[in-house]
């Protein structure tokens, strides 16, 4: 390796701008410079030092701030036009349409074009999440680059430096002093600087006063969070990390939790409540007035939670052991060995059972009573040894009749139709009848019996979600490192006062910081001050006044 | 009197307060270097005593309307835009006890009048919250964010000085011509609370039924004349004004007109004020920035960012997630609000890189502020009211 020989004979390795020993200017440019650049404290940076083979090409692509900018710049617009339209997983695609027909109906061209070229998914995209990966690399890549460097640079200074180096810093300063003066000098600075909580090292004629260096190290570690955090969210995308199914549980029933084996859930009870009179403290606005009643206040699932003892075979659900009873309610959901089940969802009213009369059409006399179970119908009903009804075909959701076939849209009992054969003393063979609600059709001929509609009893049912992410601890974890990393970076500064006696009997000041001049420039006032040193000078404010 | 009329008193003395203030601030810097030393110290302090009075009136509202309505008011429009209002004169004084600035009073109470003006023309009664709401991380997540938000105006606020200082008005220019859209789009907020207030305090309103996305003919009331149809719409109060066109049911043709009315009305003040004045509404209010030391301008725009930037993300994006976790059973939903806090902070991130690596100071650093400040409103105003979301009960 190739090294750069400083005046002072130090050896500094290739691509080292500031000499680590004394501080002087190492490149002709630098040489030219009033105020040198101290971002890195002038240590060789990978990336601005090898850039022929490939791997120093691609170090060097991704530890660029213009490409890292840029990569923020690009996520950003992309975001961007991704709320444009809503997402597809915020619309509702109605059964027997095509997304992009939804698209088009609701926003016309644009909306097509829109889920054409893919923004309608776009954070899902894989561009979109190569962008992000890239991102990733860059953040890791410039930190190394950079990081490291600084971290040796800032642990092995020195505290004299050449005159060219204070010279060439933003704050300076001038004094002739003799020799008796200069010792005083330096006490005086020393304490002064001690009093604002600088740490101040010396050596014969120098002396260098440090404080919050940690804070250049904020970055650094706020990628760290990043990174963690990143990985946190990819992890995610392996099995068994994120659970994300979800259920619907009638009011009474029991059901197995699904992605989470071993649980049962009953629902012991659904409750929405509205906002009454009560909640408007007396204002009288016509819009307060409209949410009484209709506004929602609350909804809420009455829960118990079972599990499974031993391993009892599948659906059977005879030894559940009771865990306990829950409330889960919107923002309060119920959390049980690492899985959280949320309030969602509900329907009021869903149909639970329907009671029928087997009723003789003329003399109007009842044979008896059956009631059917909407979600588990019976094969036949029996009445008594001579009467009974079979349940030939059950259509919970009956729609329309195709080719003389009747037609059910799903299995929930929205409409429930059957076809009945109804065995009697009378028709001991049996009649047949389709009974839909406001509808009875006999297909064989008329009958001499009818199923005669009585009552229904219906309850709520409730959507949960079941979620189990595994990765939310490191997704944590990521965050708080992120936090430390910025709050280190933004909320201190690193400060360096240098001070020395030259061999030509003057004491140079300079000061360095890495942000918020405006407090170094009072501290390096006090040390100017109580130290008898004439006033710094800002050379970068001198030249903008030129 | 109740606890909510109460707080209504206290944010108008707030706002005159502010206004006041302004004027004050006014003559503290209108002077010449000369006379300096008692006349503007007089002023100064004068106008920092009314920005205080008006601070204290002003957090006494906020804290009587979370008294009265049971939960932090920060739940609705008016509430945000007044919260928004609040913690900028509060970053302001932060910023006075760090810099001891006048000038930046002027624009940060403007920017503060302006908001609370705006706030007030939407409906400020106290409605229950609903369930996805009810939760204390609503309180925790929206202050923390408007607290970081506000503390990033400032940066936008010092930079807006920086630009009005540093940009010449002598000859055409691409700055000068931003600059002057920047003083248009604060008009155009005054033309919204022109227009808004004049048809409400004539009680204007015009009832439509239209067709909406879903197919389903719903109502809607105007509170200004109708200048765009919804979907389809059909008059249900004759005697108003027709609307000219209707709009497609994507679009909502009353917010529509809104914006269309106050860009009419904000163009007329300004063109009235272009007449009045003679010259470039920017180089009308460059005086009042003569003095500044544009150097400093520059490092406490930076500053703003550097304290604003980790309360931001604390707010907008570590509490919202944990809330999120809770509410919605996601951390991160793709929520339109979501994603734009999102492109802020990305924003944010990407102009602290520029400034460290890039050395983007000065001018360039100065606009970008004044752009992250556009975003933040975009996202509090366009993506609240044009864009429907997860976050669209916050209306």
């Amino acid at each position: 390796m190739k090294k750069i020989v400083c005046a002072c004979s130090y050896e500094n390795p290739e691509g080292t701008q500031l000499c680590a020993q004394c501080g002087r200017p190492l490149t002709k440019e630098d040489e030219e410079k009033k105020v040198v650049d101290m971002r890195y404290d002038g240590t060789a940076i990978r990336s601005k030092t090898y850039k022929t083979s490939f791997i120093d090409r691609i170090w060097n692509f991704f530890s660029s701030v213009k490409v890292g900018v840029s990569l923020i710049v690009i996520t950003l617009v992309l975001a961007a036009i991704g709320t444009f339209l809503p997402q597809i997983m915020f619309v509702s695609v109605p059964p027997g349409m095509e997304t992009i027909d939804v698209y088009e109906e609701k926003y016309g061209f644009f909306g097509k074009a829109y889920y054409v070229l893919g923004f309608s998914n776009i954070y899902a995209s894989w561009w979109f999440q190569t962008i992000v990966g890239m991102l990733a690399v860059s953040i890791i890549i410039a930190s190394l680059d950079r990081g490291i460097p600084l971290y040796k640079a800032l642990k092995h200074q020195r505290v004299r430096r050449h005159a060219s180096f204070m010279k060439r810093q933003r704050l300076v300063s001038e004094t002739v002093e003799d020799e008796k003066q200069a010792a005083e000098t330096f006490e005086l600075a020393e304490q002064t600087l001690k009093s604002m909580r600088y740490h101040v090292k010396r050596e014969q004629g120098a002396l260098l006063a440090e404080k919050g260096r940690f804070s250049r190290f904020g970055p650094y570690i706020n990628h760290v969070g990043l990174i963690i955090f990143i990985s946190g969210v990819m992890l995610r995308l392996m099995p068994g990390f994120y659970v994300d199914e979800s259920l619907w549980v009638r009011e009474g029933e029991t059901t197995a939790i699904p992605g989470v084996e071993g649980y049962y859930i009953k629902n012991n009870q659904f409750i929405l409540e509205t906002y009454d009179e009560k909640d408007l403290k007396g204002q009288d606005s016509e819009r307060v007035e409209q949410a009484i009643n209709t506004r929602a206040k609350n909804y809420q699932t009455d829960v118990t939670l079972y599990k499974e003892d031993g391993t009892p075979l599948a659906g059977d659900t005879a030894d559940l052991q009771k865990i306990g009873q829950y409330s889960i309610q919107v923002n309060k959901p119920l959390k049980y060995d690492g899985f959280a089940l949320y309030q969602t969802d509900f329907k009021q009213d869903e149909l639970k059972t329907m009671t029928f009369d087997l009723v003789n059409k003329t003399s109007k006399k009842s044979l008896g009573q059956i009631t059917i179970d909407l979600r588990n119908p019976k094969k036949e009903y029996v009445i008594n040894k001579q009467t009974k009804v079979a349940l030939q075909k059950y259509y919970p959701d009956f729609t329309e009749f195709k080719d003389g076939e009747p037609q059910t849209a799903s299995s929930i009992p929205n409409n429930p139709a059957f076809i009945f054969k109804m065995i009697t003393p009378e028709q001991p063979k049996g009649e047949t009848s389709f009974v839909a609600i406001r509808q009875t059709l006999e297909p064989f001929g008329e009958t001499t019996y009818k199923m005669k509609f009585q009552s229904v009893e219906t309850r709520d049912a409730s959507n949960l979600t079941v979620r189990k992410d595994k990765t939310l601890p490191i997704l944590l974890v990521g965050g708080i490192i992120f936090m430390i990393g910025v709050t280190m970076g933004s909320y201190w500064s690193h400060r360096r006062i240098w001070l020395q006696r030259t061999e030509d009997g003057r004491v140079l000041l300079a000061a360095h910081t890495n942000k918020n001049w405006f407090s170094m420039k009072k501290d390096v006032s006090e040390v100017c001050t109580s130290a008898h040193l004439t006033d710094y000078h800002d050379q970068l404010e001198e030249r903008e006044k030129q | 009197m109740n606890l909510l009329d109460l707080s209504g008193t206290l944010l108008l003395i707030a706002f005159i307060a502010y206004l006041l203030a302004i004027l004050l601030f006014g003559g503290a810097i209108r002077h010449k270097q000369r006379d300096v030393s008692t006349s503007n110290k007089h002023w100064g302090n004068a106008a920092m005593v009314v920005t205080i009075i008006g601070f204290i009136s002003n957090v006494l509202y906020f804290i009587t309307r979370w008294i009265y309505a049971e939960h932090a008011p920060v739940s609705n429009m008016f509430e945000f835009a007044t919260a928004f209002g609040m913690f900028i004169v509060g970053a302001f004084l932060i910023m006075y006890w760090m810099y001891r600035l006048a000038t930046l009073g002027i624009v940060a109470l403007s920017i503060a009048v302006l908001l609370i003006a705006f706030a007030s023309m939407f409906p400020s009664d106290v409605t229950p919250l609903i369930p996805a709401l009810k939760s204390y991380w609503l309180t925790i997540h929206v202050i923390t964010t408007v607290i970081g938000e506000a503390i990033l105006a400032m940066s936008a606020v010092a930079g807006l000085v920086y630009l009005l200082k540093t940009v010449s008005f002598k000859k055409p220019s691409k700055e000068r011509f931003w600059l002057e859209v920047v003083m248009y789009s604060l008009v155009v907020v005054i033309g919204f609370v022109v227009v808004t207030a004049i048809f409400s305090s004539m009680h204007y309103d015009a009832e439509f039924s239209y067709i909406d996305t879903e197919q389903q003919q719903v109502e809607i009331a105007y509170n200004t004349p109708p200048l765009f149809g919804m979907h389809e719409s059909r008059a249900l109060t004759p005697e108003r004004m027709q609307p000219l066109m209707d709009m497609p049911a994507s679009i909502n043709a009353k917010k529509l007109t809104t914006v269309v009315w106050s860009f009419i009305v904000g163009t007329i003040l300004y063109g009235l004020l272009r007449l009045f004045c003679r010259k470039p509404l920017a180089q009308v209010v460059q005086p009042l920035v003569k003095q500044t030391n544009i150097t400093l301008m520059d490092e406490i725009g930076y500053r703003a960012v550097l304290i604003g930037f980790p309360v931001f993300t604390l707010g907008a994006l570590v509490f919202a997630m944990i809330w999120a976790q809770e509410a919605w059973t996601r951390f991160w939903a793709w929520d339109p609000k979501e994603v734009w806090a999102l492109i802020t902070w990305l924003f944010y991130a990407a102009f602290l890189h520029l400034r460290l690596s890039k050395g983007w100071e000065g001018k360039k650093s100065a606009w970008l502020a004044v752009i992250g400040f556009a975003i933040i409103m975009f996202n509090f105003v366009a993506v609240n009211l044009i864009i429907a979301g997860l976050h669209s009960y916050a209306e």
